[in-house]
């Protein structure tokens, strides 16, 4: 007897302040790593990208020295490119340079080639080859709003991109500046924030401004989205409309993560901290907290995870894959790396004492990129 | 005419085919910005490196000409003889 080859396996991305390492496994349950690589540059991006019968991993690199770049892998990080002229870079006329690469985005399946990044300072830019040119996008760049956007406690930086399945509907959150959203592709951008309060200013609820952490998208409703906000968990089903809070049952409405599941309605994940002046785990005790509901009610899942924690988990040091059912990963700023193969129910260590997790993305991998598969019987 | 040499620190020599001296050829006297624009037509990474798209040098870069820093002489516009050496040296920064 023995075990059937598995036609999948996973590889986990894991970008942390000094380097990034490449996690891999057959079962989600152990796990082979490789790194560092880029040692003592930070990695706060990575998007993994499995359209065109390829698996290309690109990174936001960022020297204190040396400055910011995006490199791609296409063999699971045995070899780098970077572009000669640099990926992301501002036109000239701009008068700005990029500080540092905070969201790389692969769009979805139907637009090969496609993917977004969000930069600091605060611009959104796309790619049509496979992330190794970006053009800035001019609409959200020369928005009138601009000079009011602010500086959240990390940078100004445009972070979360959520594209919807026709393309037309793109959502842009930024801290701090907000919610925006395009009906046309990404051409014209306005604010899009009723009903996420922004406490911290002298009017709560104005029409931009708001510290939101990061929105996702649900899976199956279109129009339906989710963001974690600095305090503040909310959900809309009508595009942005209109946002109402969701943030009932959970232990706090503090966090950075929001994270949706890759095919379900309703299903998503965060991590509460405290507060935004006591940035740890509530009671100090390391919890995922998932609803199925789309909010109305959430699940604390603990298994696996420690008790006396005093680290957070940052806005995109959390990721799932797309497998069936779904994984569930995450970093702390203490560099512990956790993953779920069940949505949460039970985690296990992946990696631990690694320089603070920036950023983690998990992928679906055909077996036969990663070594070591169970051979078959 | 005398050359110019740029020294590059060990961690960036790989941008330039693994050299640790560049060399230029200088009839007269350039300014820092014109030898770091020639290097990028040859190494164009390794020019990323040292300034961003405005042209301006990197914060943590320290560039020194006959052992001067060029922020304390005319930055970018400070002049290089032939035959001087200018050196690239990362600052100490970071933890």
């Amino acid at each position: 007897m023995g075990c059937m080859a598995t036609e999948e396996s996973y590889v986990l991305a894991i970008g942390t302040k000094k380097g990034l390492w490449l996690a891999t496994s057959h079962d989600r349950q152990a796990w082979s790593m490789s790194g560092p690589h880029f040692l003592m540059s930070e990695v706060p991006s990575i998007g993994i990208d499995t359209r065109n019968g390829r698996t290309r991993i690109m990174v936001g690199v960022r020297s204190e020295h040396w400055g910011p770049t995006v490199a791609h892998s296409d063999d699971l990080g045995a070899t780098w490119t970077e572009p000669e002229q640099g990926a992301i870079k501002f036109p000239e006329g701009t008068d700005a340079a990029v500080e540092r690469i905070w969201q790389i985005y692969p769009d979805a399946e139907a637009r090969p080639g496609v993917v977004w990044a969000g930069a600091e300072p605060i611009s959104v830019w796309k790619s049509t080859d496979g992330g190794e040119h970006f053009e800035l996008n001019r609409g959200l760049w020369d928005h009138p709003h601009r000079s009011e956007w602010g500086a959240g406690y990390g940078g100004a930086a445009a972070h979360s991109i959520v594209v919807n399945p026709s393309g037309e509907n793109v959502h842009v959150a930024m801290s701090t500046g907000g919610v925006y959203r395009s009906l046309d592709g990404g051409t014209s951008w306005e604010p899009r924030n009723r009903g996420i309060s922004a406490y911290f200013m002298p009017d709560p609820n104005p029409e931009f401004g708001q510290c939101v952490h990061k929105i996702a998208a649900d899976a199956a409703v279109e129009g339906r989205l989710y963001a974690q906000n600095h305090h503040g968990v909310y959900r809309t089903d009508d595009n942005g409309e209109t946002w109402e809070s969701i943030a009932e049952g959970l232990p706090a409405d503090f966090g950075f993560v929001m994270l949706t599941h890759p095919r379900r309605a309703g299903t998503a994940w965060v991590v509460p901290l405290k507060a935004d002046g006591e940035r740890i785990p509530p009671d100090a005790k390391l919890a995922v907290h998932r609803t199925d509901d789309a909010g109305k009610t959430w699940k604390r899942l603990d298994s696996g995870l420690p008790q006396g924690e005093y680290n957070a988990v940052l806005r995109d040091a959390a990721s799932v894959d797309s497998a069936e059912p779904a994984g569930v990963y995450f970093g702390t700023r203490g560099g512990s790396v956790y993953a779920s193969p069940d949505e949460g129910e039970h985690f296990t260590e992946v990696a631990s004492h690694l320089p603070d997790v920036l950023c983690v993305r998990a992928a679906v991998v055909s077996a036969a990129l990663v070594p070591g598969a169970p051979v078959p019987a | 005419m005398a050359d110019i040499s740029v020294v590059l620190p060990s961690i960036l020599q790989p941008l330039a085919g693994g050299q640790s001296i560049l060399t230029t050829p200088a009839d007269g006297a350039v300014t820092v910005g014109i030898l770091l624009d020639s290097l990028a037509g040859d190494y164009p990474v390794l020019a990323r490196r040292l300034r961003d798209e405005t042209g301006a040098l990197r914060r943590y870069v320290n560039i020194y000409v006959n052992g001067d820093e060029v922020r304390r002489l005319r930055g970018l516009e400070t002049e290089v003889a032939a035959g001087q050496e200018v050196v690239i040296i990362q600052s100490v920064a970071g933890g």
